[in-house]
C-alpha cells in the first residue's frame, strides 16, 4: 500500500496530543476515504428527496442511487438476487430481525440455537430474547486455547432439536477466521440454517454467499470504510419470503386497511420507514473503494501487517497474545503482565496511538481466557509497519511507567 | 507527558500494585458488587458500619490502576468516619477529579493523588467506581451497582 491511498482518508491527517495518529482500532470502525464523505455531501447538496415515493426528478435520483447501492452489494457478496439485499442498520439490527422474525415463526419449547464461545454480544443476546418469548435454548460451540472452534463440539450439538446456527465469519476479539463453509455444510445435513455474522470479514475477506450456501449473512457499512447506521441482510430469497415482517410503517406495504394489511414483496416488506438514504448511498462508493484496491490487495496488505505485529509484539517480555488461530486476519487481542488494557490504553493515546481496551463485548471469551479485558489492536488496508514500531516503543513506555520504583 | 505523570503518581502505582483492604469481611454490616459495564472493571466492597459510623472497609475485584488506587484510597479514607462525612467526602472527591481543583485539600488527604484524572475524562468513571459502589451500599440499595 503506498501513501496516495492513506491521503484518501481525511481523518488520518489529523494530530493527536500534538503526534501523528497511529489508528488501530479498525475492528471498532474503519476511517471513511474522500470518496465516501464526498459522496454523502453530494447526496444533500444535489439529490436530497425520499424514496419510492416522489413523482419528480429528485425522488427519482435519490431512488436509483439508492437501489443502486442494493446492485452494488448483491455483486460484492455475489448474491443471485438484489432483492435479497435488505438495508439495516448495522450487523446487530439484522441479527435482531432475523432472530425476531424468523425465530418467532420457527422456534418453540426444547428447540436449540448454536452460536459458540468467541460470539460477540450481538450474535449472543437477541437470541437469547427471543429464547426467552419461544422457550429456545443456547447451545455454545467450544473453543481450543487458541481460539479455534471445536468442530468435533459442533457436531455433537446438531440434533434434531437445532433451529439455527449462528456464527461470526471473523472474531471481533481473536481475528480468528472460522471454517464457515464446513460449518454450514455440516449444518445442512441436518437441514439447519445458518446465519454468518460478517461484521469483521466484509473489509478483509472475499465473500460469496452462493459458494457458501449460507442462509443469512449481515455485515455494517462502517467497518468496511462506510458511513455509521448502514449495513445489510442477506437472507435466502425463500427465507426471507416465508418470514413476518420485523417492523410495520409505510413503504412495507401493498394494500392497508383497518382489517388487514397486505405486505410488500421483498425487499420492501423488510424495509418499513423512511430509510437512512444518504448512508446507503455512501455505503455503495464504501464498496466502489474496496472493489478498486481489490480484496487480494487488501488481504495481502493486512495479512504482512499481522505477521510483522505478532513478531514484534511476541518479542516483549510480559506480553502475551491472546488468540493464535492459524487462520487470522489483521486483530490481535494482548494482555501484559504489569498493566490493566485501560492503562495501556490510556498511555497509548498520550502517544497518538488508538487502541482499544476492555471486553470488546465478548464477555464469555473473556471468561474462557480468564481475563478481565484485553488490549486489541485491528489493523485496516492503510495501515504501516511504522505505526506498529510506533506501537511497540509506546508499550515499552507503558511498561516503564508500571515497572518504577 | 505531564498529564500522564500526574495520572499515574507513584502512589497510584503502589495502591494498584498492593492495594490496602484488599479483602473480605467476614459479616459486612454492608456489602456491595460494583461493576463497569463499558470496561469489566469489577469490585465488591464490604462495610462494616455501626450507629452511622463506619468501623471498617474492604474490598476485592479486580480492575485498571485507576480504580484498584482509588478503591485502596477510598477504605483507608473512609474508616472510622460518619456516614454523613463519607458522602460529603464523596462530593469533594468528585469535584476534584472533574475539575482537578478542590478547596478542601485537607478533608481529602491522599485522595488528592487522583487529581490528574481529571485529564482523561473517559477515566472519571474508573475512579468512582468504589465511591458509587459505596454510597449504594450505603443505602443498602439491593440492585448491583453500574457506572454506566
Amino acid at each position: 500500500m503506498d501513501n496516495k491511498l492513506r491521503a484518501e482518508f481525511p481523518l488520518l491527517q489529523n494530530k493527536i496530543n500534538g503526534k501523528p495518529l497511529v489508528y488501530l482500532d479498525n475492528a471498532a470502525t474503519t476511517q471513511k476515504p474522500r470518496s465516501v464523505i464526498t459522496a454523502l455531501e453530494n447526496f444533500y447538496i444535489h439529490d436530497n428527496a425520499n424514496i419510492h415515493r416522489g413523482i419528480y426528478k429528485l425522488a427519482e435520483r435519490a431512488t436509483l442511487a439508492y437501489e443502486k447501492t442494493r446492485k452494488d452489494i448483491a455483486k460484492f457478496i455475489n448474491a443471485k438476487k438484489e432483492q435479497e439485499i435488505i438495508f439495516v442498520r448495522g450487523t446487530t439490527e439484522a441479527i435482531n430481525l432475523v432472530a425476531a422474525s424468523y425465530g418467532h415463526k420457527n422456534f418453540s419449547v426444547d428447540d436449540e440455537i448454536i452460536i459458540s464461545t468467541m460470539e460477540h454480544h450481538s450474535n449472543i443476546v437477541p437470541w437469547q430474547l427471543i429464547g426467552e418469548k419461544t422457550g429456545a435454548k443456547l447451545q455454545v460451540i467450544k473453543i481450543n486455547e487458541a481460539g479455534e472452534l471445536d468442530l468435533a463440539h459442533y457436531e455433537t450439538l446438531l440434533n434434531k432439536h437445532t433451529k439455527m446456527v449462528a456464527i461470526t465469519h471473523v472474531s471481533n476479539t481473536l481475528g480468528t477466521i472460522n471454517p464457515i463453509k464446513k460449518i454450514i455444510t455440516m449444518a445442512h445435513a441436518h437441514n439447519v440454517p445458518v446465519l454468518i455474522d460478517g461484521a469483521q470479514a466484509a473489509a478483509h475477506l472475499p465473500i460469496d454467499v452462493q459458494d457458501l450456501d449460507c442462509d443469512f449473512y449481515t455485515f455494517s457499512a462502517h467497518k468496511s470504510y462506510g458511513p455509521t447506521g448502514v449495513g445489510i441482510l442477506y437472507g435466502k430469497e425463500k427465507l426471507l419470503d416465508a418470514m413476518p415482517p420485523y417492523q410495520g410503517g409505510g413503504h412495507m406495504i401493498k394494500r392497508v386497511t383497518f382489517a388487514k394489511t397486505e405486505y410488500a414483496d421483498l425487499p420492501q416488506k423488510f424495509e418499513a420507514g423512511t430509510q437512512n438514504i444518504a448512508d446507503v448511498i455512501g455505503f455503495s462508493s464504501a464498496i466502489d473503494f474496496i472493489n478498486s484496491i481489490g480484496i487480494n490487495t487488501i488481504i495481502q496488505h493486512e495479512t504482512e501487517l499481522l505477521k510483522y505485529a505478532t513478531a514484534t509484539l511476541t518479542k516483549r517480555n510480559g506480553l502475551k497474545i491472546i488468540g493464535t488461530a492459524r487462520e487470522k486476519t489483521g486483530i490481535i487481542s494482548f494482555v501484559l503482565d504489569t498493566a490493566h488494557s485501560h492503562d495501556i490504553a490510556t498511555i497509548l493515546d498520550t502517544e497518538g496511538i488508538a487502541v482499544r481496551a476492555g471486553h470488546h463485548c465478548t464477555m464469555p471469551l473473556m471468561d474462557f481466557y480468564g481475563v478481565p479485558g484485553t488490549t486489541r489492536v485491528s489493523f485496516g488496508l492503510y495501515n504501516t509497519k511504522e505505526e506498529i514500531d510506533a506501537l511497540a516503543l509506546a508499550l515499552e513506555k507503558v511498561q516503564k511507567i508500571f515497572t518504577r520504583g | 507527558m505531564d498529564e500522564l505523570r500526574d495520572l499515574y503518581q507513584q502512589m497510584i502505582i503502589d495502591h494498584s500494585q498492593h492495594p490496602h483492604n484488599f479483602c473480605t469481611i467476614e459479616h459486612p454490616s454492608n456489602s456491595k458488587e460494583g461493576y463497569n459495564p463499558l470496561c469489566g472493571d469489577k469490585l465488591t466492597l464490604y462495610i462494616n458500619e455501626k450507629n452511622g459510623l463506619i468501623t471498617d472497609a474492604s474490598f476485592q475485584g479486580s480492575g485498571c490502576a485507576i480504580s484498584t488506587a482509588s478503591a485502596s484510597l477510598m477504605t483507608d479514607a473512609i474508616k472510622n468516619k460518619t456516614v454523613q462525612e463519607v458522602l460529603e467526602l464523596f462530593d469533594e472527591f468528585q469535584k476534584l477529579i472533574t475539575t482537578g481543583k478542590t478547596e478542601h485539600a485537607e478533608k481529602l488527604g491522599k485522595l488528592t493523588v487522583l487529581a490528574g484524572v481529571s485529564e482523561f475524562p473517559m477515566r472519571v468513571k474508573c475512579a468512582t467506581l468504589a465511591w458509587h459502589t459505596l454510597k449504594a451500599a450505603l443505602a443498602k440499595d439491593p440492585h448491583a451497582i453500574s457506572t454506566e
